[in-house]
Order: C-alpha cells, then sequence, then structure tokens
C-alpha cells in the first residue's frame, strides 16, 4: 500500500464523502494513518489537480479511457482493479458482459485473459495476484455464457505494464485484466 | 554453454604455515569502522611466465591483476583497508621469500600477501601456477598459504580462492569470495523490458548470457547443492513455467507436469526437491516435487495466495508468504506443510521471505508507509531488523555464508516514465556497507551460489 493511494483515498472520503470499497481489514489499517494524513490532504488539494483525478479514478481505481483497447467494436477490451483487490466494480461487470455478449455472437473466437498488477508489490506474489484477477474477470464471462475451454488465462505480474509511470495514476491504469483474441 | 565453463583445479596443495595461530583477527558480528591495514603485494613472475601468459591470455602483469582482485574483494568487505601499492618498500619476488616486517609495518600495514605465478606445460598444455603466502606483520610470521596449477583462463578463480583463505583466515568465518551470481539482465523500456537470464562472478566480472531474451524470464535461483544447476521461471511459449537449467550443458527441462502457472521455484538445501507454487482457477498454493522421485505433493490448502517458499538449511522447515490475513505475511510450517504458523506481526506488509544458510535468521521484504524496506528476522519472527529502505527494492539472496544479503533495487520514473533503473546492491548483516554491485546491464533477481566446487 502507497502513501499516496491513502492520501487520494482520504482525500475522497474528506471531500466528497465517498466510502472506499475496500474489504473491513484494509478500513481498519487506512483508519490509523486517517488522522494524522487529513490536513497533509486538505494542503495538497490546492496545488493537486484533484478534479482532473477524480475524473480518472474512484477510488484507486482507474476509470478513464486512456490505453484501453478495443475486444470488438464498442467491446472494450480491459477492466481495472483496486490496490490489492480483485473484486470487480460496477464498470468492470458491464465491460465483461459486453465481452460476454460479443464472445457469444463470435462462438469460434478464443481468448487470453491476462491478469496484470501494478510495480508496487513483491514480483512473485504479484504473479499470483494478477493469475487471481484475470481468473476474476474469467468467472465472470463464464457466467454469461461463454465456455471455459474458450478462455485462457495468463498471469504477467507486474511485468508489462502499460504505464511506465511511477504514480497513483500510472499505477491504476497498470492494476488490470485485459482480454486479448487468441485466435 | 561450454562445457569448460567450470574448470578443474588440479594440484591442490596447502603450504603449511611455520605456526598456525594467528595474532590478528577481525570480528565481523558488528559494523567494522576501522577496518584493517592490508597489503597485497603484486604476485611475481618470472620473464618466461610472463611470455607465454601474454599469449594465452593477452595479460601483461597477471600476478599485479590477481592482487588487485583480492584487494578489490577485501576491500568490499568493509572489513579491510588496502595500502597502495606506490607505498610499499620491498619487491614482490624477495617479500614472497620473506618479507622485512619492519619495512610492512613502517607503512601500517597488519597484514601481508605475496605470492608468485609460473607457467607450467603439462602433457602439452598450458597450465598456471599460483602460489600464496598469508603473513602476520606484527607477529612477523607465515600464517597460510597454499598453491595450486589450473588452466591459465580460470586465474581469476585463483585470485577469488586466495581472497576466501585470507578471509576466513582473518575472520574465523567461511569466505564467498569464489562464488556466481545469477540474475535478470534487463533492458529497453519499462513497458517492453526484455529479460536475460546472466550468470556473473561474484565481482562482475565473466558475464555470460544463458537466454537470448526472446521470452519473459524470471526468479533464477542456484541449487545450494549443485552450483552447475539452477531453477527459474520463463514464458517460453506463453506457458509460465518453472525449469531446471544445467549450466554445463545448457540442458533445460520443465518442472513437472502442472496445469496451470508454476513460479516462485526454490531448490531444498540438498538440492533433491523443488518448491514452488502452482496458480490455477484463481488460486495459488505452495507444492514440492521430489526430483528423484518424480513425486509431486502440495503443501497449502487454502484459498489465499501462498507463494515465495524457501526451505531451512536443515530442510525441516519452510518459510513462505501469504495473505490469508488481509495482507500479505509472513509463515513458517514444517516441510510436509504442517503446522503453519504466522511470525511477522509488525506495520505493513512482508514478503519474499529467504531462509539465512546459517538457520538462524529470515531476510524478507517489507512494504510500509510507500517504501520498501529490507531487513531480517529471528525464525520466530522476533528480533525485527530493517537494514534499507528506498523506493522499491526486493528479493533478498544470502551469500553463503549468511554474512551478506543481495537484493535489487528500481529508481522510480518521473512523470513521463523517464529516469527507471534497476540494479543489484548488497549489504552486510549488520545493516553497514551498502554496496552497488556492478553488472554489464539494469538487473534484478540476483541468487548468489554456494561456495565453487571443482
Amino acid at each position: 500500500m502507497n502513501l499516496s493511494k491513502i492520501l487520494k483515498n482520504v482525500f475522497l472520503v474528506v471531500i466528497f464523502g465517498l466510502v472506499v470499497t475496500a474489504c473491513a481489514t484494509k478500513k481498519s489499517v487506512k483508519t490509523t494513518t486517517e488522522s494524522k494524513t487529513t490536513t497533509k490532504a486538505a494542503e495538497t488539494q490546492k496545488t493537486d489537480p484533484i478534479e482532473k483525478l477524480d475524473a480518472l479514478m474512484q477510488g484507486d481505481v482507474y476509470i478513464g479511457s486512456d490505453t484501453v483497447g478495443e475486444l470488438a467494436s464498442g467491446v472494450p477490451d480491459r477492466v481495472f482493479f483496486a490496490t490489492n483487490e480483485t473484486i470487480l466494480t460496477t464498470a468492470s461487470r458491464e465491460t465483461l458482459r459486453k465481452q460476454a455478449a460479443w464472445l457469444r455472437q463470435n462462438s469460434d473466437v478464443t481468448v487470453v485473459v491476462e491478469g496484470h498488477a501494478d510495480e508496487r508489490g513483491t514480483r512473485e506474489y504479484n504473479l499470483a495476484l494478477g493469475e487471481r484477477r484475470a481468473n476474476a474477470a474469467k468467472d465472470y464471462l463464464m457466467t454469461y455464457g461463454v465456455s471455459s475451454d474458450r478462455i485462457k488465462v495468463l498471469s504477467y505480474g507486474k511485468e508489462r505494464p502499460v504505464d511506465s509511470g511511477s504514480n497513483p495514476l500510472s499505477w491504476s491504469k497498470n492494476r488490470r485484466s485485459v482480454t486479448v483474441k487468441a485466435n | 554453454m561450454k562445457k569448460n565453463l567450470f574448470l578443474i583445479f588440479l594440484f591442490y596443495v596447502i603450504l603449511k604455515p611455520s605456526i598456525s595461530f594467528s595474532l590478528v583477527e577481525i570480528d565481523i558480528t558488528r559494523g567494522n569502522l576501522d577496518p584493517m591495514p592490508i597489503s597485497v603485494s603484486p604476485f611475481f613472475s618470472d620473464k618466461n611466465t610472463d611470455e607465454n601468459i601474454k599469449k594465452n591470455l593477452n595479460i601483461e602483469n597477471l600476478g599485479l591483476e590477481i592482487s588487485k582482485i583480492i584487494e578489490n574483494n577485501l576491500e568490499k568487505t568493509g572489513l579491510f583497508d588496502a595500502i597502495e601499492k606506490e607505498a610499499f618498500l620491498q619487491k614482490p619476488d624477495i617479500a614472497h621469500l620473506k618479507p622485512r616486517f619492519e619495512d610492512w609495518a613502517l607503512i601500517k600495514s597488519q597484514v601481508l600477501i605475496t605470492g608468485k605465478v609460473t607457467s607450467k606445460i603439462l602433457n602439452e598444455k598450458d597450465y598456471i601456477n599460483i602460489e600464496f603466502k598469508l603473513w602476520d606483520v606484527l607477529g612477523a610470521k607465515m600464517v597460510d598459504g597454499f598453491s595450486l596449477t589450473t588452466t591459465p583462463r580460470s586465474w581469476r578463480r585463483v585470485g577469488h580462492k586466495i581472497s576466501d583463505k585470507v578471509y576466513e583466515r582473518l575472520t574465523g568465518e567461511s569466505g564467498y569470495f569464489d562464488t556466481r551470481i545469477i540474475y535478470v539482465a534487463e533492458e529497453g523500456p519499462k513497458t517492453q523490458r526484455i529479460k536475460k537470464l546472466a550468470l556473473m562472478d561474484q565481482d562482475g566480472f565473466n558475464t555470460k548470457y544463458i537466454t537470448l531474451g526472446s521470452e519473459l524470464v524470471l526468479t533464477p535461483r542456484f541449487n545450494p547443492a549443485n552450483d552447475k544447476e539452477i531453477t527459474y521461471m520463463s514464458y517460453f511459449r506463453n506457458m509460465p513455467r518453472v525449469y531446471i537449467v544445467n549450466l554445463q550443458t545448457g540442458e533445460q527441462k520443465v518442472v513437472g507436469d502442472f496445469r496451470g502457472m508454476t513460479f516462485a521455484p526454490r531448490f531444498s538445501p540438498d538440492g533433491k526437491k523443488l518448491i514452488m507454487s502452482l496458480a490455477k482457477d484463481g488460486n495459488s498454493e505452495i507444492w514440492v516435487r521430489n526430483l528423484e522421485t518424480n513425486i509431486q505433493e502440495k503443501l497449502t490448502d487454502h484459498p489465499s495466495i501462498d507463494t515465495s517458499p524457501s526451505y531451512s538449511p536443515d530442510g525441516k522447515f519452510i518459510t513462505f508468504n501469504s495473505d490469508r490475513s488481509g495482507y500479505q505475511q509472513i509463515y513458517v510450517m514444517r516441510s510436509d506443510g504442517s503446522k503453519v504458523k504466522r511470525i511477522s506481526f509488525g506495520k505493513g506488509i512482508y514478503g519474499t521471505p529467504v531462509w539465512s544458510p546459517r538457520g538462524d535468521l529470515i531476510a524478507f521484504t517489507k512494504l510500509h508507509k510507500g517504501k520498501f524496506f529490507i531487513g531480517v528476522m529471528r525464525t520466530d519472527g522476533t528480533g525485527e531488523r530493517l537494514l534499507t529502505e528506498n523506493f522499491y527494492q526486493e528479493a533478498p539472496s544470502w551469500s553463503p555464508n549468511g554474512r551478506i544479503i543481495i537484493f535489487y533495487r528500481e529508481t522510480k520514473t518521473d512523470d513521463k516514465g523517464q529516469g527507471f533503473s534497476a540494479k543489484l546492491w548488497s549489504i552486510d548483516l549488520t545493516g553497514y556497507n551498502e554496496r552497488l554491485v556492478l553488472t554489464e546491464t539494469d538487473a534484478s533477481d540476483p541468487s548468489w551460489s554456494s561456495l565453487l566446487g571443482n
């Protein structure tokens, strides 16, 4: 977990009254740093382009369109995750339902779901995390009628970032699973 | 890999010191702020030898080069301070026969190393014989030495073997200089990094690339019982799997028959088993494969991520990291998978536990408040000590004597994604003597070999 990410979350709590959808254990960790960082967060607010960032991230999940490609026309190829999370957001589910619908119509297509993590974790753990994310996407596609033998899963851990920056926005773009045509 | 990469040392002779007791000793259990002054005289050689060596190795003064290897090794420990050769009053050949100890005491040297290089022809093949002596200047006595004959091209290894002998003699600990490091050589932009397996001597020389960079390779690790064998993970044919490579023959084989990604491999201390993680259907568990019987067995059984396993040196326990508590923490279990116990309870996330070859400590990576630390703790989790802090660093690996930890560190990129680099670093267990380890390219995932065999 990164301090600036915590800061960012604290921001949102303070300013927009949003509750970060993290699991209970994480919340307790965040709460301990909250009181100390609130004033800092308020200070940074003046200089930080917070409104611009807010349009790109919800919590710390990327919601922008930069780097997003298409599996097919009108079907986004990727979904994004919160730090250390494998939970699919509402937007991610919508994207995956579109992918599933398209795959049902194109039953000869097989895909590889590539799972990725950001650089803020140990290499081996991130390989496992990428695999978990890819499987979260795969499971959802299966729920919407795509058979498992059409979906391969491949974790790259943190080895293939799309954004080479070392900042919360770059990291949010890298925490992703990407559905790629395999044939 | 060429077969003769690992050359055989011949005729290893121990020169009997006149007295086996050394007056000079170094305590290496704490940070040493007062390094011992040491003189390494250039090793001398006759004209005939010089000509032969020039012909074989294209090196003008091999004796000087060997003395530099020793100097460099010893200085990097932080325990020794090599005196400039310009200050030496005595010539190498005379000093090697019998030093005039007053001359060396005068320049404040406590220890003197001398030596001799002689070229030899055996069965019409060129060899070199290298003799070395370690002298206690204050005690005015020779305290150790040996002579060995080898092929000319393994001359650097002789320098390392001498360094090991000196280190052992003066610190009472086994050395770590005649060793190699396997690592991942990196090139190119962060988004399209090219990675190759690379092997080098501990001091950064003799780099050899084991793979071409056509597929992603990660986490190479030496077999502690066989320095000619490594395990690593490769994305060959987009099937991320664990492999074992014989460095002598270049042969490699995939380990086991798993449906799913295998990763995070490590050998058991006796080299007969391999532990690794298998990720399947969104869950990573730790498996062991017996390399002799080919029987594989699942050791953990938990819906969380269980990975980065490492054996204790007696093979009875395994440490690993798991996020079963909600975050990555360090656990210890018996090597059959029973009696799983969490040992890390400090603030932050803990990963990559690696058991010290001495058995008493576990090195780890810790992430806390946006910083990465390399640290050590006792095997019950007490006595946590953080050795170094940075923006990003991980993958500790122990020197074979358990005194030094090598790891890699990445620098942060700026807003444009520029300024990224990855390098190997080493730090003493004391937390002192942090050093950049020289590599030809960017580097990550280092693993230190045991002391090399013949």
